[in-house]
């Protein structure tokens, strides 16, 4: 018995360390100096630790740049959080109606609807994307941040609605109905009864949203332009493009950069988000 | 006839009552219903269309049958592509379930300091496929990475240049893949293990029967519902693999690693190509439906039943 239970850390340790080595090396690897790269192992802990492979890849490298830019990761940082924290708060708030209306509100077609935007959810954005980008470019949207905006806001809301219609599901109709006599019309109802009720459901699409928003790259790259990139798309530039001697170093930084906020909110948020991972799986 | 009018006349005065508040309740579907009408299924319809004609670099509507189809199925990227699918297809499908269900139990068996070994699990699933793509790249250097680093410790002939060989660059996109989102896996049948009813275990453990044998015999049987569930969530992800190829491999070396849905976003957006790669996305979709249409089906048969309790 003892030996099994030993065998059993001994494998999870095993998966553990499996899982966390890639994480060592990006960060390790960004640490070091390029000369301590080419001359030792992925797995060997920086002999001298420096920030200075960070700096280049979030300033940029202004020597070697052609241009006015300099090519670092901090403007295309600013422009993640510009794209963000507004595509989060409208699709979040979209979703939350949304599913309200069609969990609370029996309407004829209610289901099929849910049905619809459920099926929509598994659709491949490329199937979509050349009309998309026909629409963003009428609205005169395109390569500008309210367009990525809209876009994400486009590609959020089947996911948003389906949290929160699952969950206001399952509020007691009792409740319901007593706040219905009491007189409270669709919007008291959502503001005072529901939306407080939902506050868990609320942190969990707002947490999964946030992964998926500053995640995203194919939204990001078809839309962006060259004054919207994102991060991510900013990240595989950087990684791709680089005339001469490739500095790995910098790209692990950069790399580390675009991967810290959600990794952030991964580990502060816990158990919220692996409640809402589940369910948002579709969305990969 | 006096009564049946009067009838019919508070019956539509206490139904307008309750009308107000379910005409605010249509009001606020249209945003989400417009997008899913004219965004999902409009686009859907529009790009079918394109794929009807001979479009380049922008949409020309002179319709040329199935002709785009044709080209696409005499393509010889396309079918590289699609044959890529059904490795990457099987390899990450597979591996994510084996060792996301492995992981599942030995979490399950009662460990101290289960929510550290979970959050490690899950801790990839919080970086985009970018940041995986890069890492794993940097990994597999042949020059400088895993390859380098084994060499010196003295094993001089390993060999790991799969990333830079034709014949195995496809089966690195499976690796970072898996690494990526076993910790889904993992949390998707834990919740299924937590599910069993204890007493299964009090029974067996009566009887004797070793562990790994209530795990292959009784449990993984019970659980063939959340298998169905995370073998289409898997297939989702792997049909609409992008990023991923994109930063790990570009599909490279040429076009030895490519996917569907990197070959149809090449040929629309660079490659002026706009017909075929309207038709490429419309053979992924069908794919898509193909795998997903038995999961929907599922999921709306047991909302029904749901609501009969």
């Amino acid at each position: 018995m003892r030996y099994n239970r030993l065998a059993l850390y001994g494998l999870l340790a095993l998966a553990a360390l499996m899982v966390l080595a890639p994480v060592f090396i990006m960060v390790s690897t960004s640490l070091k100096s390029m000369d301590e790269i080419r001359d030792g192992s992925i797995f060997t802990l920086p002999a001298d630790p420096s920030f200075a492979a960070w700096g280049t890849a979030w300033f940029g490298d202004c020597a070697q740049s052609l241009g006015t830019k300099c090519g670092g990761l901090s403007s295309s940082f600013l422009t993640s959080v510009k794209i963000v924290i507004p595509a989060l708060v409208l699709s979040v708030g979209l979703g939350a109606i949304t599913g309200y209306a069609l969990a609370v509100w029996k309407m004829k077609g209610a289901n099929l609807m849910f049905a619809a935007l459920l099926v929509g959810m598994f659709i491949p954005p490329q199937v979509t994307l050349y009309p998309l980008i026909i629409m963003i470019r009428e609205l005169g949207l395109f390569g500008s941040i309210p367009g990525l905006i809209l876009v994400h806001l486009i590609w959020g809301v089947a996911f948003t609605t389906m949290m929160f219609r699952n969950f206001f599901k399952t509020v007691p109709q009792d409740l319901l109905k007593a706040a219905r006599i009491d007189g409270a019309g669709f919007w008291r109802l959502f503001w005072h009864v529901m939306l407080p009720l939902s506050l868990p459901i609320l942190g969990v699409a707002m947490i999964l949203q946030f992964t998926y928003i500053w995640n995203d790259f194919l939204l990001g790259l078809t839309f962006g332009g060259r004054s919207g990139q994102p991060m991510t798309v900013a990240l595989n530039n950087l990684v791709g493009s680089q005339f001469g001697e490739k500095q790995y170093n910098v790209d692990m930084a950069a790399t580390m950069l675009t991967a810290l906020p959600t990794l952030v909110v991964y580990l502060l948020s816990g158990r919220l988000f692996v409640r809402g991972i589940a369910a948002g799986a579709v969305k990969g | 006839m006096a009564e049946q009018a009067q009838r019919a006349l508070t019956s539509s005065h206490s139904g307008r009552r309750r009308w107000r508040p379910q005409w605010t309740a249509r009001m606020a579907l249209i945003p989400a219903m417009t997008i899913t009408i004219v965004c999902f299924y409009g686009f859907i319809i529009w790009t079918f269309v394109i794929s009807l004609t001979r479009s380049r670099l922008l949409p020309v509507y002179k319709f040329t049958g199935f002709d785009q189809y044709f080209r696409l199925f005499a393509n010889e990227r396309w079918w590289t592509a699609m044959q890529n699918l059904a490795i990457h297809g099987v390899l990450f499908i597979g591996g994510c379930m084996l060792f996301g269900y492995f992981l599942a139990i030995l979490v399950d068996r009662g460990i101290k300091a289960e929510g550290l070994f979970r959050t490690v699990f899950m801790l990839p699933l919080s970086m985009s496929f970018i940041v995986t793509g890069v890492i794993w790249q940097w990994v597999m250097n042949p020059g400088l990475g895993l390859q380098e680093a084994v060499r010196d410790l003295g094993w001089t002939s390993f060999e790991f240049n799969w990333i830079v060989r034709p014949d195995r660059s496809i089966y690195t996109l499976a690796i970072a893949g898996i690494w990526q989102q076993v910790g889904l896996c993992m949390a998707l049948f834990l919740a299924g293990l937590r599910n069993i009813d204890p007493n299964i275990w009090k029974a067996t453990r009566v009887d004797g029967i070793p562990v790994w044998r209530v795990y292959l015999h009784v449990i993984t049987p019970m659980l063939r519902t959340v298998f169905f569930t995370v073998f289409i969530l898997m297939s989702a992800i792997v049909m609409k693999a992008f990023d991923l190829v994109v930063a790990l491999t570009g599909g490279g070396p040429g076009f030895s690693s490519d996917l569907p849905a990197r070959f149809v976003v090449d040929h629309i957006l660079n490659r002026q190509e706009l017909g075929l790669g309207a038709a490429g996305a419309f053979v992924l979709l069908c794919t898509v439906i193909a795998v997903i249409s038995p999961y929907i089906h599922f999921e709306l048969r047991k909302e029904r039943g749901g609501r009969g309790h």
